[in-house]
């Protein structure tokens, strides 16, 4: 069997009549006395996506993105340009563009290639035709259907299923020579529910880095059932109540508090650069002792795993806090070079036209001791989140947001009234400082999350198991 | 300086032929293929981007990209497909992989191009193309010139989180199978700028910008610097408030946000989905009587400007909102036909949008509201479409007896967007004509704070 690295080779220079010494040339055209190191990075994504609404498949949409981006780096300073195609004079090109960051110069050394076969975290397969047409429309239908019979008060059912399949390819002055091929497909259901005159939606999701054979009946018959859940919940929800008070955050999704409160803070490139709340505080509490947050791109076919990172770096399950104790940060290569330490293997970029940044990949929090009904019985008075929407975070002053999609009021240790979405809002360090139980019941989201940072989306998991955090100050409206 | 003269842009207006041609050739190819319509959409940009941080040169990107999008109709069926390769080969491959789609993707009465009649005939010159050769070594200084004024603006400005200058241009061309065909040669330059500020109490950062597509017309560097400074340190040492119910003023760039949501609620997608917090309001009342939102896609120079939306239809000036009520929703022909109404040229968004009415000093506005919340910074996604209801982290600063007295963070705003919309009761004459939905202060009657 031949390995990934083989794979992408195929598929990105064979096409283009490209061999590994026409890569070398350019490589050594890069490479200079001046320049620290010197990357070409090649990509071909190939994405189809299929929705359904008003009980019909509407639409459906196939794109392929190919091309090669040129990196330079010298010091602190990148030169970055990319071609939209693999072709070896627009390659020669972009080489030169990246390369007048560091000025002309003579020839420099390139290190000997180094072979990176590193573990597959998913199959390298093509995911788009793992279904028919026919298949994938009956698919939508079938979802719809699920919904549609959950409950007489489904008004509006929309399905999208999306499926893509990505093949990287990445060599550079140091010796890099790696390659990755990834699958990655996703469901979403979203629902609307009519009743009285009040309108609510709800929506349920999820995927991986696999084939689409996975999404099999039952499973999007309960992914449809799970949105008509959520929508009916929000139905019956009154407002929410407006201060700082208790929050217990139920298990899965919720890590997007992780995500924002401190996993946005402990890449690199802003604690390099002394912009992150957490900067220089490497060894020192930043979280209650019952906190150990990890970031683990190495789990089997999650949404955020990688076999190499963008730069090539094999994927690494790494510890950013320890009982509390932060431990250090997420790298990619430029900025474990300039702060003296190893990338993490958390190199990421949107595509081959983006610059490679320190990014996430399934961040979670490792799982406590508590039962999660004695978490819920040790609140007097507080809310329940079970279900996010998202979250936003400054880095600078530590402050986040996320906002509940579902959740409830508890009272005297019971969750009673389901209540509206309401945001809640944070500073990491001191809230993760106020976490007082830790559930048993560690879960990994269903597949889902997108992670924006300068304008770049990237796939990412997020998980935990259900916590407690003393006091968090929830935006609602109520004030009874 | 180390970095050699690289002319980042060359000009775009030899390309608008060949893009042209293309766009002829790729429904060629559809009609060909067997579809019995097609629209296609062909975009190049190329341009530069330079950051710099802490008086050293970070990054230096140049930008190249060409690409098409083709929707293809077989009847009522459709199907898309877009790639960034324009070879012959690969045009033939992408109309393939769209018809095969459409094989498969079931009967839509509302599916199509738009009407025929409605293709734009006139396509006025809006004065978007100012390309200009700008090189590293220019937009280095420019960075540096802005840099500097800002970290010698305050002792507390600690760090740059860096400053960037980009020169952009571009060339769009959509055709469709009606035979209509438009192209549009666009520039857009900016110089944006962000900084760290510290004291006692810890780290904030804040920015600002200036953005136009004729680089004459920026502001000029040093002034973008100090701004940014001010706007940074004025964070500096926020305290929270009280929990409880004040008026709100939004800045002119938060306000943008909310008539955002208002445009939302009243564009056709939303509404016949039944996904809006406005349903059937047309002719309704939602807003403050004196309130006006104006689209105006023909102003000259503008970043909003279009001669025709994204399906060929002719824009024209209207009013979404005269005096509170509801007098047009956003249609493209496809929602349009959804809710049996005509499109209003808004395939793809709106145009140039403004609010308009008893425009007030800032200081009027401040002094009406006494006490309460003056918010700079909205943070979270905490707005739900369907029902209205609006929960969002908030920054800014607490107001008392008409005078801006400290900076607040970490506290929430909420409300429901239908009600805050009608409790609009004032605006301010600082209207912010960067943003496409350019809008003055607002202030909110009362919303619920959560703080403290």
């Amino acid at each position: 069997m031949s390995s990934v690295l083989d794979c992408a080779r195929d598929r990105l220079w064979a096409p283009a009549g490209i061999d590994q010494s026409d890569v070398e040339k350019v490589i050594d055209r890069l490479a200079g006395p001046a320049i620290d190191m010197g990357e070409v990075f090649f990509q071909n994504q190939k994405s189809e996506s299929w929705a359904l609404e008003d009980g019909i498949v509407k639409e459906g949409s196939f794109s392929v993105d190919r091309g090669v981006g040129v990196r330079a780096v010298s010091g602190e300073k990148t030169g970055f340009a990319y071609a939209e195609d693999i072709l070896l004079p627009a390659l020669g090109k972009a080489a030169d563009a990246a390369r007048t960051i560091a000025g002309r110069g003579d020839a420099g050394s390139v290190s000997a290639w180094r072979r990176c076969d590193a573990i597959s975290r998913y199959p390298a397969l093509d995911p788009l035709p793992t279904l028919s047409g026919e298949d994938k429309v009956a698919l939508l239908m079938r979802a719809d259907h699920a919904a549609r019979t959950a409950d007489e008060r489904v008004d509006e059912v929309n399905v999208r299923l999306a499926a893509s399949h990505e093949s990287v390819l990445v060599i550079a002055t140091d010796g890099t020579l790696a390659g990755d091929i990834r699958p990655l497909v996703r469901m979403d259901v979203s629902v609307i529910v009519e009743h009285d005159g009040r309108r609510e939606r709800g929506f349920a999701g999820g995927g991986g880095r696999r084939s689409l054979v996975g999404f099999d009946d039952d499973w999007v018959e309960e992914l449809a059932r799970e949105a008509v859940r959520t929508a009916l919940v929000n139905l019956e929800a009154d407002a929410a109540p407006a201060g700082p008070m208790t929050v217990v955050l139920g298990p899965g999704w919720p890590g997007v508090l992780l995500h924002e409160a401190v996993g946005h803070g402990l890449e690199g490139d802003f604690n390099h650069k002394g912009s992150s709340a957490f900067a220089g505080k490497v060894g020192q509490p930043v979280a209650s002792e019952l906190c150990t947050v990890v970031d683990d791109g190495t789990m089997d076919g999650r949404r955020g795993s990688l076999t190499v990172d963008d730069e090539g770096t094999p994927s690494s399950e790494t510890v950013l806090i320890e009982k509390g104790v932060l431990q250090g940060y997420m790298q990619d290569k430029l900025n474990a070079r300039l702060m003296g330490t190893i990338s993490t293997g958390n190199g990421r970029r949107q595509s081959y036209a983006s610059l490679p940044m320190p990014r996430m990949t399934n961040t979670y929090l490792r799982p406590g001791e508590s039962d999660p009904e004695e978490i819920i019985a040790s609140v007097k008075k507080g809310v329940f989140a079970a279900n996010f929407g998202g979250g936003q975070v400054d880095i600078t002053s530590g402050r986040f947001v996320f906002s509940a999609t579902e959740a409830y009021l508890i009272e005297g240790g019971k969750m009673t009234r389901p209540i509206r979405g309401a945001t809640l809002i944070g500073n990491g360090p001191e809230v993760m400082g106020r976490v007082s139980m830790v559930g048993n019941d560690l879960e990994i989201d269903h597949g889902v999350g997108v992670c924006g940072k300068d304008g770049q989306s990237v796939p990412v998991g997020v998980g935990q198991p259900t916590l407690k955090i003393d006091e968090v100050i929830v935006g609602g409206t109520s004030t009874g | 300086m180390t970095v050699n003269d690289v002319v980042a842009t060359g000009g775009l207006s030899g390309e608008e032929d060949t893009l042209n041609s293309l766009v002829s050739e790729i429904l060629g190819e559809a009609q060909k293929q067997g579809a019995t319509a097609a629209e296609v959409s062909v975009t190049q940009d190329e341009g530069l981007a330079v950051t710099v941080r802490n008086e050293e040169i970070e990054t230096v990107e140049f930008n190249q990209d060409r690409g098409f999008g083709i929707a293809v109709y077989v009847g009522k069926c459709k199907g898309s497909a877009s790639t960034s390769d324009s070879s012959i080969a690969a045009i033939s491959d992408t109309v393939r992989a769209a018809l095969d789609i459409a094989r498969h993707t079931q009967e839509d009465p509302a599916s199509g191009l738009a009407d025929a009649e409605r293709m734009a005939t006139l396509l006025p010159d809006l004065d978007l193309y100012h390309p200009m050769e700008m090189t590293t070594d220019q937009a280095v200084e420019i960075a540096l010139e802005c840099e500097k004024a800002g970290l010698g603006h305050d002792e507390r400005i600690r760090n740059s989180d860096g400053v960037q200058v980009s020169s952009q241009q571009s060339c769009r061309v959509y055709g469709n199978s009606h035979g209509f065909i438009g192209s549009y040669l666009a520039t857009r330059f900016g110089t944006s700028c962000v900084f760290i500020g510290e004291d006692d109490n810890g780290m904030q950062r804040d920015y600002w910008y200036t953005v136009a597509r004729d680089f004459d017309v920026l502001d000029a560097p040093e002034a973008v610097g100090i701004e940014a400074a001010r706007r940074t340190v004025a964070r500096l040492s926020p305290r929270k408030v009280a929990t409880g119910s004040y008026p709100v003023l939004f800045s002119p760039q938060m306000a943008s946000g909310l008539i955002s949501h208002l445009l939302g609620a009243i564009s056709g997608g939303a509404l016949y989905r039944k996904a809006s917090f406005l349903l059937d309001s047309m002719g309704q009342t939602v807003m403050a009587k004196d309130l006006t939102v104006v689209e105006e896609p023909h102003l000259s120079g503008r970043l909003g400007s279009a001669a025709f939306d994204g399906e060929g239809v002719g824009t024209w000036s209207k009013a979404f909102v005269e005096q509170g009520v509801v007098e047009n929703y956003v249609l493209s022909s496809y929602s349009a036909r959804k809710l049996e109404l005509e499109t209003t040229g808004n395939a793809g968004g709106v145009h140039n949008v403004s609010l308009r009415g008893d425009a007030r000093p800032f200081a009027s506005l401040l002094e009406g509201m006494g006490d309460g919340l003056y918010v700079t910074e909205l943070m979270g996604q905490g707005v739900n479409g369907v029902t209205g209801d609006y929960s969002r982290g908030a920054s800014g600063f607490w107001v008392e007896g008409g005078e801006i007295c400290y900076p607040v963070d970490e506290v929430t705003i909420a409300g429901n967007l239908k009600d805050m919309l009608k409790n609009l009761v004032a605006i301010g004459d600082d209207v912010d004509l960067r943003l496409n939905v350019a809008t003055p202060s607002v202030l909110v009657g009362e919303l619920m704070v959560a703080g403290e």
